[in-house]
């Protein structure tokens, strides 16, 4: 019996001496899939080459008829004179220049997307929880999803307020207003958070920058120490340097809503002011 | 049960096919409806080859993975392909690019339909390669030791939005020139190497010779901007992103897919 197996493998793949390599010959019995019997396993052609081939299929066909249906925008030659009203960058964009709204370039198209980047580059070095590796679960990582998932929906809400909601001059319009018309320019005057501080505890320019300055720090400050005090596990086992760079890019993206809030409920323009950068 | 006359014929046919000597020089096996021939088509297929010859059953579920990251290499393909067709007839100077699309538009047999499938695949790209990354995320797919193909990812999924963004420019319409100069405005005050943004005039940064110059090749989205996001858009990103895609598909291999057992 035995012999005859080798003969049949013996015939399938004919040795050939020019060759480095070759495939031997097919065996029954466990594969590397840890303790997985082959019954486990299903051959990729044709199961899972149909799949693909489907998909592609039904991607081609939508991609065709949008294409026959809808056509890509061309609008008038490229000139400098005239400005389009408003000016919006393609949609995957769209977030970024809404924080324009409340942040100046350098944080709004720069800082706040490196930030982005790096933060999801450095998802699989600070996630050190093994559970939930490789099937949908909430429960084993509910800190986690419930981050990503607020990242991303901050994301997706910008944009779609920039697609839908923002009309001439970048000011909101709501579907039914009638887009072709300006809008008065906005009643309430932006107050800095120093001129307010001012104001409201009757201190100095100088003192009250400051007090700016140490609010800000707190932010981050408190926002450090808070889980360090409270939830000892997870400083412990995330270890110094993880944990520091968890707490900074988590506060981070939670400032960006913060500052939006404190913008559309407080009119405040800057909650910091040095001589180089505004925040 | 005996076979009937068309299974015969069918067989029969078969058989001519794939034990002709073309047949056997170009895919040295059989055809592909026995366990053997089943490896060997992906065994000794180049692009079979990025398969497995086995897969888990698990994985074979769309419920698991949507096609998601499937379906993003396959919008870039599409793009490539399209591309190279509109760049028979598009030609990168600010005088005529613009005249170029009308054409593409109006005269060129297919013209339309070839730059209207390149922009739709465009956004379906980016579209796809977000829901990708969800899908990615939610499985837990980055965790050990799959970390660096996520690192991978993270870069392909920066290069897709660079394509896009330097694909923009090339009609050169309103459209485009001013989501370009409204782009390279950030690019300005970018903190240190931008010349509005912080720190820049400690650093003796001017117009001239800021990031914002570099990207642009002057100081306004002009004919020097044009060349570089064309060569960046049509040659430069799309090598690098192939190569990115290729560690990424070969890290799959060699990690194994995270899906269910
Ligand atoms: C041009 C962009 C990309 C292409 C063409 C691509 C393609 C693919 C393909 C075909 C797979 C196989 C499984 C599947 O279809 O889901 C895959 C898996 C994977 N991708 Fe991507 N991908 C891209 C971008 C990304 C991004 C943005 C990320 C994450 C940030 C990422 C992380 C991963 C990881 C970790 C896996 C392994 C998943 C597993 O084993 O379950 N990829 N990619």
């Amino acid at each position: 019996m035995a012999e005859k197996e080798q003969t049949t493998a013996f015939e399938i793949f004919p040795k050939d001496r020019k060759k480095t390599y070759g495939l031997m010959e097919l065996v029954k019995g466990t594969t590397s899939h840890i303790e997985k019997e082959p019954e486990d396993t299903a051959f990729c052609w044709p199961n899972l080459v149909y799949i693909e081939l489907i998909s592609l299929l039904i991607a081609t066909i939508v991609l065709l008829a949008i294409s026959l249906y809808s056509h890509a925008p061309l609008e008038e030659l490229a000139g400098s004179d005239t400005t389009p009203n408003p000016m919006k960058a393609p949609w995957y964009f769209l977030g970024l220049q809404e924080l324009l709204v409340f942040f100046d370039p350098w944080l709004a198209g720069v800082v706040l997307p490196t930030f982005i980047i790096i933060g999801l580059v450095v998802i699989p070095f600070i996630d050190i929880n093994p559970k939930g590796s490789g099937y949908y679960s909430f429960s084993e990582r509910k800190f986690a999803v419930t981050t990503f998932a607020f990242g991303l929906a901050l994301w997706w809400i910008l944009i779609v307020v920039g697609v839908w909601l923002r009309g001439l001059d970048w000011q909101w319009y709501w579907p039914w207003d009638d887009w072709r018309e300006h809008k008065p320019p906005s009643a309430v005057t932006l107050i800095d958070l120093e001129l307010l501080l001012q104001n409201i505890l009757g201190i100095g320019e100088q003192v009250s920058r400051i007090a700016t300055y140490l609010l800000c720090a707190g932010y981050y400050a408190i926002g450090f120490t808070i889980p360090f005090i409270l939830f000892r596990k997870f400083y412990k086992q995330l270890g110094f340097v993880r944990y520091n760079l968890v707490m900074f890019l988590f506060l981070s993206m939670m400032g960006v809503p913060l500052k939006i809030f404190l913008r559309l409920m407080m009119n405040i323009k800057y909650v910091m002011v040095t001589p180089w950068f505004k925040i | 049960m005996k076979k009937s006359f068309l299974d015969r014929l069918s067989d029969r046919l078969t058989e001519l096919v794939t034990e002709s000597q073309i047949w056997k020089a170009i895919f040295r096996h059989g055809f592909p409806d026995t366990d053997v021939n089943r490896s060997l088509v992906v065994f000794t297929n180049v692009f079979l080859h990025l398969h497995p010859v086995k897969v888990r059953k698990g994985a074979l579920k769309v419920r698991f993975a949507w096609c998601a990251g499937g379906l993003t290499f396959f919008f870039f393909l599409v793009l490539t392909f399209t591309g190279l067709f509109l760049m028979f007839y598009y030609v990168p100077d600010t005088r005529r690019a613009y005249n170029d699309i009308k054409d593409l538009q109006t005269v060129i047999f297919f013209g339309n339909l070839t730059r209207d499938m390149h922009r739709w695949a465009a956004h379906a790209m980016v579209f796809f390669v977000w829901l990708h990354m969800m899908r990615v995320f939610l499985t837990g797919s980055y965790k050990p030791p799959r970390e660096f193909n996520w690192v991978v990812g993270v870069l392909l999924l920066v290069m897709t939005l660079v394509l896009s963004w330097t694909g923009y420019l090339l009609p050169w319409d309103q459209l485009a020139l001013w989501a370009i100069t409204v782009g390279s405005k950030m690019a300005e005050a970018t903190p240190l190497i931008g010349v509005a943004g912080p720190f820049a005039k400690e650093l003796g940064i001017t117009p001239s010779n800021d990031i914002r110059f570099m990207l642009l090749g002057g100081t306004i989205v002009g004919q020097s901007a044009l060349l570089r996001f064309y060569v960046i858009h049509c040659i430069a990103l799309p090598l690098v992103a192939a190569i990115f895609m290729t560690i990424h598909f070969w890290r799959i291999r060699k990690d194994g897919f995270s899906g269910p057992l």
